[in-house]
């Protein structure tokens, strides 16, 4: 870890007008919000990141979880994973948020993981984190050993040749099947992002994952309120059962009328560069019976875009099961 | 000298609580990197980031003028540090026998080749990302795929298997293979350490502070008598904290060179580079059997990687020769030289891979014979050791076998693959057997009485963890009939009487005699000076007609009660504490008469759920025979903890060598996975108590190990029965029961 200045706020303005002096927003920017700190700091001892100034966010007025006149949920960026999973009203009306975040990390972790930071987490892709290697989205254009070495947790969706790094969060997951706005707040104002928008595929610049530009604070997600009938489940498959990230995950929120699914959102999670939205099962489910073989079917149809790595086939009929699991449940 | 006539009054075989446990809970225990001293810096160490090849150029500048830095040191200018010369007693042994920085060849990834002294940690460690190392770079050699670099070595032989074998109708032969491990204890390799010209004193993370000093003391070319090692408290060490690893003679050469107590705490991902390794093996097993389940021939022939200078033997073949009755047995073992770290012992060394591979193959063999598992192994129960042919001094398995599968219910078992069902999941039920050796190392110990009425043990070993501090207060207890509290256990210090190596669960078997025979003297000496101190009650008695029991030294013709206490025998002769020594020898020997070992039995029940492909180990009953239980809470607690290391082991410890660099990739907790406790079910260990006493007057034996031993079996016939993938490669991944990869 190298040196650097420490600064604090308690300010909105004052946190944008800090960083935005910033050369980027993306990888390896010189200026750093830091919330909780738990992907930040990590990356700073791998010298993965370097900033050279950290603004310390914690004193923001942004740690409240407001529900809307639709019902749906403004989440400030600073409340906590652990408060948010155990918000009442979270846990009653969006139980995919609360049992996504839960599945994630540890207790600690999550009572210092705040909202703004798990969706900017970084991947966990093991060239990524360590400086000895080549990596396109650490050092652009140093080259991707992964695609020749170990990739078994890594992505089958969304990859490019520069890059097949999995975006690891699970809280993105739901926020994704539950079509989140990012609230941006920066330099020239105020913006709102939807969340499939804000993710960006690796392409050939898989150093820039996100719409991000310098200065730019995320001060709130928002989720619009969920049918009353509708119900929804996170299932999250690792190999042991706890305190690992998902080697496949699936967001889920349906209704059904007479044994006919009439909305389905879908995303999954641990195979897609970004948290990925399932619009052909969505598709092929949408006035569907809801029944196992069309469960199946709507699987198919998500990974049918799937491009394996030397090590990581197995997850793309893992993300099948994993959907077609999730749905079982969520309509049962 | 039994002190106590009365057995219910010892404190043997009682689960007592841990002596030392208010330390340890109330954060007040001093492990190796609490300690600190005035002046005191810190180090950090540079390792490569190529694992082979040479360096080409190492450069200080810019490191050396960061803030707060005071040197860095590498060969150039670390001063000369010497191997340490073979021997063959253990008095001073080492796995990684190639001093630090003593050429410039880089051998395996992570090695050291520099290391930054400066006055804070986060200092030190700038400093030591800031050196900047060039190599010519060799590709390195860390294939997983092993085949003989050695000439192959036949380690038993027996009858002509290969003949037998091959005029078998019933055959099998199949290869397993068990990846590198990481012992990954929680506590980091650290040494701190303070010269004080002429004088180290080293305070280290070792599961033997007398070989460490022994091994030091030749490293930095002084005498043994200028080197002290302490060891207080270890937070675990599973056979990676045996031998010295490199970080040890760096401290310790760089306090010489600055003359400033230094501390060096390795990372967690230096750990998977020079801290040692449960090497990857490669177990071949052929094996027949007539119809009824007779063995006819069985063949192990193992291999384990090991790095390029050390040949580190990862013994597989350990149990083989031994468990099973096999007229035709032919066992060999080779090595296949890498481009990664030494070696090491970790827990159950050589049994504990070399047992998923033959209770697998036996699994396998039974299936074929469509014969009960368990019945396989009765029938294949040999009466003496037929591996050096000498009968077994107390072997109890097939006790352990039908104990545990009636604790189990294995009797309700329907053979058929995925035949058994409970809430909507399939069951897999698995068994193996266990064995581990029962030994003792050398030991001296030291007791004191004190005329305060307290006792005092002492001994050069050490409590890794395991209890030691406790069952030794339990044994002095004991012999001098005290209660526990009264009783001091003083271990982790290499200048004490010369104890074990906390290693092959022999401290106490090796401890027990030596303490017996100490407190022998002792209360000799006491008796002598109750006779002898003029004006008191025995004055003038025959020293020959006094005896001490249950705490009271008394006339042999009258009854305890009548006597006194040790304390009143001290303080009416002025004698401030009496002392005496004890020792007991190895049991290592070249033609040994009877065949000592533990026995034991996992049953596994796993649960499989095919649509989400979600394994766990649903529920596990371990039976162990490890003689006398001295502490039924620490020996469970052995057991347990073996059999979570267990659950690792089938289903998710590997470490991953990258092909292109070598590097160990999963260099850290989140992507080294062990259990967690999710992961563990309840577990139900039961110990059958069958005493002998070739070891030791309790009839106690060791029981550090024996508990992980043939648990990946266990656990992999329980997943072949419930999904029917045979899985030969540990660890079981959801790929190998997808079958999709
Ligand atoms: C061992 C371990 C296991 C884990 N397991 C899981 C898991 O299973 N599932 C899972 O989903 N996650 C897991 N995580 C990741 C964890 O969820 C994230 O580290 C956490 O959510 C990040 O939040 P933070 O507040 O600590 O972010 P920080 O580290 O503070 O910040 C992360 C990044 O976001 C930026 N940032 C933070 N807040 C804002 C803001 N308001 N506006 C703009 N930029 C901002 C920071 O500048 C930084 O670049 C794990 C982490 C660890 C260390
Ligand atoms: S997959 Fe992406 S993150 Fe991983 S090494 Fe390749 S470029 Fe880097």
């Amino acid at each position: 870890m190298k040196l650097f200045a420490f600064t604090k706020t308690a300010d909105v303005s004052d946190a944008v007008k800090g960083a935005s002096s910033s050369d980027t927003a993306q990888q390896g920017a010189k200026i750093r919000f830091v919330a909780g700190g738990t992907t930040l700091l990590d990356l700073m001892k791998l010298s993965v990141e370097t900033p050279d100034t950290l603004i310390d966010i914690n004193r923001l007025p942004l740690d409240k979880i407001e529900t809307t006149r639709d019902g749906g949920l403004k989440i400030g960026a600073m409340v906590r994973n652990a408060d948010l999973a155990n918000h009442p009203y979270v846990k009653s009306h969006f139980p995919v948020l609360s049992e996504a975040l839960l599945s994630g990390a540890s207790a600690q972790l999550r009572n210092m993981a705040t909202t703004g930071g798990n969706l900017l987490q970084r991947t966990r892709c093991v060239y990524f984190r360590d400086t000895a290697f080549a990596c396109n989205k650490r050092e652009p254009g140093s080259g991707c050993p992964a695609i020749e070495g170990e990739n078994r947790t890594l992505a089958v969706l969304g990859t490019s040749d520069s890059c097949i790094a999995t975006n690891p969060s699970d809280m993105n997951v739901a926020l994704t099947a539950l079509e989140a706005t990012i609230i941006i707040k920066g330099p020239l104002g105020e913006r709102e992002v939807a969340i499939d928008d804000f993710y960006l595929l690796p392409g050939s610049t898989p150093h820039i994952e996100n719409v991000l530009k310098p200065g730019d604070l995320i001060t709130h997600v928002v989720v619009k309120g969920l049918p009353s009938d509708s119900k929804s489940v996170y299932l999250k498959l690792r190999d042991r059962a706890s305190y690992e990230f998902a080697l496949a995950s699936a967001a889920v929120i349906v209704q059904v009328e007479g044994g006919k699914i009439t909305r389905a959102r879908i995303a999954l999670g641990g195979v897609g560069t970004k948290p990925w939205r399932a619009l052909e099962a969505e598709k092929t489910l949408s006035g569907a019976a809801a029944n196992e073989a069309n469960f199946r079917k709507a699987a198919e149809d998500a990974l049918r875009n799937a491009k394996p790595q030397s090590q990581n086939k197995f997850k793309i009929e893992l993300s099948k099961r994993c959907l077609t699991h999730a749905l079982k449940m969520a309509t049962s | 000298m039994p002190a106590t006539k009365d057995k219910s009054n010892s404190p043997i075989g009682r689960a007592t609580k841990r002596i030392d446990g208010p330390l340890k809970v109330t954060g007040s225990a001093i492990y190796t990197s609490d300690h600190n001293f005035p002046g005191m810096l810190y180090a950090v160490p540079v390792g490569a980031t190529i694992a082979n090849g040479t360096i080409a150029k190492l450069d200080t500048k810019e490191a050396e003028k960061m803030p707060g830095v005071k040197a860095v040191f590498h060969r150039a200018n670390i001063g000369q540090l010497f191997r340490v010369a073979p021997n063959s007693d253990f008095s001073a042994f080492s796995d990684e026998d190639r001093p630090p920085f003593d050429d410039d060849i880089i051998r395996y990834y992570g090695q050291y080749v520099a290391v930054a002294v400066a006055e804070t940690f986060e200092q030190a460690t700038a400093a030591a990302e800031a050196v900047k190392v060039t190599y010519n770079e060799k590709k390195p050699n860390v294939e997983t795929l092993l085949s003989a670099d050695s000439k192959v070595h036949v380690e038993s032989e027996r009858g002509d298997a290969q003949k037998a074998f091959d005029d078998a109708g019933l055959k099998l032969d199949v290869t397993y293979t068990t990846p590198a491990e990481t012992h990954n204890v929680i506590e980091l390799h650290s040494s701190v350490a303070v010269f004080d010209d002429p004088n180290f004193t080293l305070y280290e993370t070792t599961q033997g502070v007398v070989n460490h000093r022994n091994v030091l003391a030749q490293v930095l070319g002084v005498e043994p008598e200028n080197v002290k090692v302490i060891s207080k408290f270890l937070g675990s060490g599973f056979g990676g904290k045996i031998t010295p690893w490199p970080q040890s003679a760096i401290a310790a050469a760089v306090s010489r060179k600055l003359r400033k107590p230094i501390k060096l705490v390795i990372s967690r991902k230096m750990t998977f580079h020079a801290a040692g390794h449960r090497p990857r093996t490669q177990q071949r097993v052929r094996i027949s059997a007539d119809e009824k389940g007779k063995l006819t021939s069985l063949q192990h022939d193992y291999l384990n990687h090991t790095a390029i200078l050390d040949d580190f033997k990862e013994n597989c073949g350990e149990c083989t020769k031994y468990l099973y009755s096999c007229a035709n047995l032919r066992v060999t073992s080779a090595l296949a030289k890498r481009n990664i770290g030494t070696p090491t012992s970790m827990r159950g060394p050589g049994a504990v891979p070399g047992l998923f591979a033959t209770e697998s193959a036996l699994d396998e063999l039974a299936i074929k014979l469509k014969m009960d598992p368990l019945q396989l192994r009765i029938i294949n129960e040999p009466e003496k050791d037929e591996g050096i042919n000498i009968p077994f001094a107390s072997r109890h398995l097939i006790e352990c076998y039908k104990a545990g599968a009636d604790k189990f219910g294995w009797a309700k078992r329907d053979p058929r693959v995925g035949s058994m069902k409970r809430d909507g999941l399939t069951l897999g039920w698995g068994m193996a057997g266990a064995s581990w050796i029962a030994e003792r190392w050398p030991a001296e110990v030291a007791v004191e009485l004190r005329n305060d009425g307290t006792a005092k043990v002492s001994t050069g070993t050490q409590d890794i963890g395991t209890g030691t501090y406790t069952v030794l207060a339990q044994v002095l207890a004991d012999k001098v009939g005290l209660s526990m509290d009264k009783v001091e256990v003083v271990l982790g210090d290499s200048s004490l009487p010369p104890g074990p190596l906390s290693g092959g669960s022999m401290v106490t078997a090796s401890l027990i005699p030596a303490v017996s025979k100490a407190a022998e003297k002792v209360i000799g000496t006491l008796l002598a000076a109750a006779v002898k101190t003029p004006g008191e009650k025995y004055f003038g008695v025959e020293q020959k007609d006094m005896t001490y029991t249950e705490g009271k030294v008394h006339k042999k013709d009258e009854p305890a009660s009548a006597g006194i206490s040790f304390q009143k025998v001290l303080n009416a002769g002025n004698f401030k504490f009496l002392t005496g020594k004890g020792s007991s020898s190895t049991t290592f020997t070249a033609k040994p008469k009877v065949s000592m070992h533990s026995y034991g039995a996992h049953f596994v029940e796993v649960t499989w759920q095919e649509e989400i492909a979600r394994l766990r180990v649903n529920r596990v009953v371990t039976v162990i025979d490890a003689g006398k239980i001295i502490n039924p809470k620490a020996g469970r607690n052995q057991i347990e903890g073996a059999v979570v290391m267990g659950i690792g082991m089938a289903l998710f410890e590997h470490t991953h060598y990258e092909p292109s660099k070598g590097a160990p990739l999963n260099s850290n907790f989140a992507d080294y996975i062990v259990a967690v406790n999710a992961d563990v079910p309840a577990l139900d260990v039961h110990f059958l108590e069958f005493e002998n006493t070739e070891l030791n007057e309790y009839g106690a034996r060791g029981i550090g190990e024996i508990g992980l031993a043939g648990f990946a079996a266990a656990t992999a016939n329980a997943v072949y029965h419930a999904t029917g993938v045979r899985v030969r490669n540990l660890p079981i991944k959801i790929e190998d029961l997808l079958a999709t990869t």
